[in-house]
């Protein structure tokens, strides 16, 4: 039981970095993506690859996982140049599907439709991590949950995430303020990119198993829902949208009785918390937060003065 | 001195031609009124000149410099700001945060990389140094403008007039030295476009030099200094108001040829 919901914790672990980083590419500047599945199995992959094939340990195959990750970020980042809302949606969906079919069908490399197995446990600085040790691993996926909030958080107040807002609000009232529209559009999904890889490196790692399937386009839109239910545009609200949805797919399991009920069921009440939603509060659970500069100002100056 | 002109402009949507060879001059700190019947290109030669729009032919050039099918962006780190006729805010951000929008690519501070987000994650200490400094500017702008009060309002909830004084603002943040204001008092009551006429001046003493689209003839005509005249794309008249009021080129297009 115990080992049942620390897997738990540590799953939605993944799930948190996952909406965190799509919530900068969504939320904040206001992209639809549809593709960030994929970019979490090209993480999972890349280690499964590195640590089965070539033999790298787990911190080097975790950051190359991130930035080859990144590195597809900036892929579909390129077409993304000319194109907007549903169409950006329409492309990245395309995109999903090509790297889904990709892991489906690149044999030699990604092993097909059996995918990988066997990934090794990793070492860090010495520790070894056991299969049977889940704790471990809980701390570890939140230390990275911890990093990327932190990070996404800095980012998104510093002008750098003002000039993201701004883009989601009007584009082309963006540019006339001396913003690079371009540039912050592609930086925006590297970077959700990158994150979206070290969790799928963090996956790979916990579950020791890759399988194409895995990586599904529903994935990319369960994430999406997160983001949406918790709040676009508030890193918290995409803690908490992972939290709700995460809980409410897996409940049954957690109390044993996903033999009573049917797996649609699930479903069906996911729907129903979605539709809800979108009626009484389409802006989310925490709605975008307004960044109060003035105290924030007023109270670093008493700082200093205290100095 | 002519800090800004267009050399045979020239703008072809399909068949139509919005701008035909349109030779526009902008004295250094003047106002420049740039009217014409409605349809008459005015907006499509804002958009050639601010990069919005590449230009079929001719060239613009700005402070002797070619700056013709430059990107948006780049044009405005020139030193060319603009406002847009239907108000282009960001209107889920707050009044504040629309103005340092503006002082986006002034912020930078001297020990940090171009790379803002590299910055914001490892830089913690300089972006706390960058924010207070793009603060301070902001709000010295919404007090210019008087809208100090309404700093922590999101921009949707600002009255029409504010709004558009909230639009010059913003694009005075980027501290041009040429602004393009597009119909800045379309859609206001008397009282409110009195105000305006007065903030133009006010920001013509900065040293800001300014060109303007109106429909609004009293004040065109009160503080122009120099009016330029379009009619279906083509430049009909350009010179003082009082020139242009008595011009009858430009009276024949507005109000129609006296017929037989």
């Amino acid at each position: 039981m115990i080992d049942l919901i620390l897997l738990n914790i540590a799953t939605l672990g993944i799930f948190v970095i996952l909406s965190l980083s799509l919530n900068l590419i969504a939320g904040y500047t206001g992209l639809l993506s549809l593709c960030h599945a994929a970019f979490y199995g090209v993480g999972a992959y890349t280690t499964a690859i590195l640590m089965t094939k070539a033999h790298f340990t787990f911190l080097p195959s975790l950051i190359i996982s991130g930035f080859i990750a990144a590195f597809f970020g900036f892929l579909i980042g390129l077409p993304n140049l000319r194109l907007r809302g549903d169409y950006l949606a329409i492309a990245t969906l395309g995109f999903s599907e090509i790297v889904k079919n990709i892991f489906l069908n690149w044999d030699s490399l990604t092993g097909g439709p059996k995918g990988i197995s066997e990934i090794p446990p990793p070492s860090i600085f010495g520790i070894k991590f056991s299969a049977y040790n889940k704790f471990q691993y809980l701390i570890l996926i939140w230390i990275f949950v911890a990093i990327t909030y932190f990070a996404i958080k800095r980012l998104t107040q510093s002008r750098f995430g003002r000039a993201l807002e701004a883009i989601r609000e009007d584009e082309v009232a963006t540019l006339a303020m001396g913003i690079d529209v371009t540039k912050y559009k592609v930086f925006s999904f590297i970077i959700g990119a990158f994150f979206a890889g070290i969790a799928g490196s963090l996956f790979s790692v916990f579950i020791k198993v890759v399988v194409p399937n895995s990586f599904d386009f529903m994935l990319s839109i369960i994430i999406l829902c997160m983001v949406v239910l918790g709040g676009m545009g508030n890193n918290l609200g995409a803690v908490l949208g992972a939290t709700i949805i995460y809980f409410a797919s897996e409940l049954p399991k957690i109390f044993g009785i996903s033999s009573l009920i049917p797996p649609q069921f699930n479903q069906i009440i996911f729907g129903l918390i979605l539709v809800l939603m979108m009626i009484y509060r389409p802006q989310g659970i925490i709605p975008r937060k307004k960044i109060d500069y003035e105290t924030n100002i007023v109270k670093e100056m008493k700082l200093r003065n205290k100095k | 001195m002519i800090l800004l002109y267009t050399k045979g402009l020239r703008k072809v949507f399909g068949g139509l031609v919005a701008v035909n060879n349109v030779d526009f001059e902008v004295e250094k700190n003047s106002i420049t009124g740039l009217i014409g019947p409605n349809g008459a290109g005015k907006t499509t030669l804002f958009n050639n000149i601010t990069g919005m729009d590449i230009p079929t032919a001719g060239d613009v050039f700005f402070k002797g410099k070619i700056i013709t099918g430059l990107a948006p962006y780049k044009i405005t780190r020139l030193g060319i700001a603009r406002t847009f006729q239907n108000i282009r805010l960001f209107k889920d951000m707050t009044v504040l945060e629309n103005v340092m929008i503006g002082r986006h690519f002034k912020g930078t501070h001297p020990y940090l990389t171009k790379n803002s987000f590299i910055n914001a994650i490892l830089g913690y200490i300089y972006v706390k140094r960058e924010e207070k400094d793009i603060y301070n500017n902001s709000m010295k702008w919404l007090d210019f403008f008087n809208l100090k009060d309404f700093a922590n309002e999101k921009a949707k909830n600002l009255p029409y007039g504010k709004q558009r004084e909230l639009e010059i603002a913003r694009a005075l943040a980027t501290e041009p030295e040429l602004l393009f204001l597009d119909e800045p008092a379309a859609g206001m009551n008397p009282k409110e476009t009195e105000d305006l006429m007065n903030t133009i001046k006010r920001i013509k003493e900065l040293g800001v030099t300014i060109v303007l689209i109106e429909h609004d003839m009293k004040l065109v005509m009160n503080i122009c200094d120099k009016i330029t005249v379009l009619n279906y794309g083509k430049k009909i008249a350009s010179g003082t108001p009082k020139e242009i009021q008595n011009n009858p080129e430009v009276i024949e297009a507005y109000l129609g040829r006296e017929d037989e």
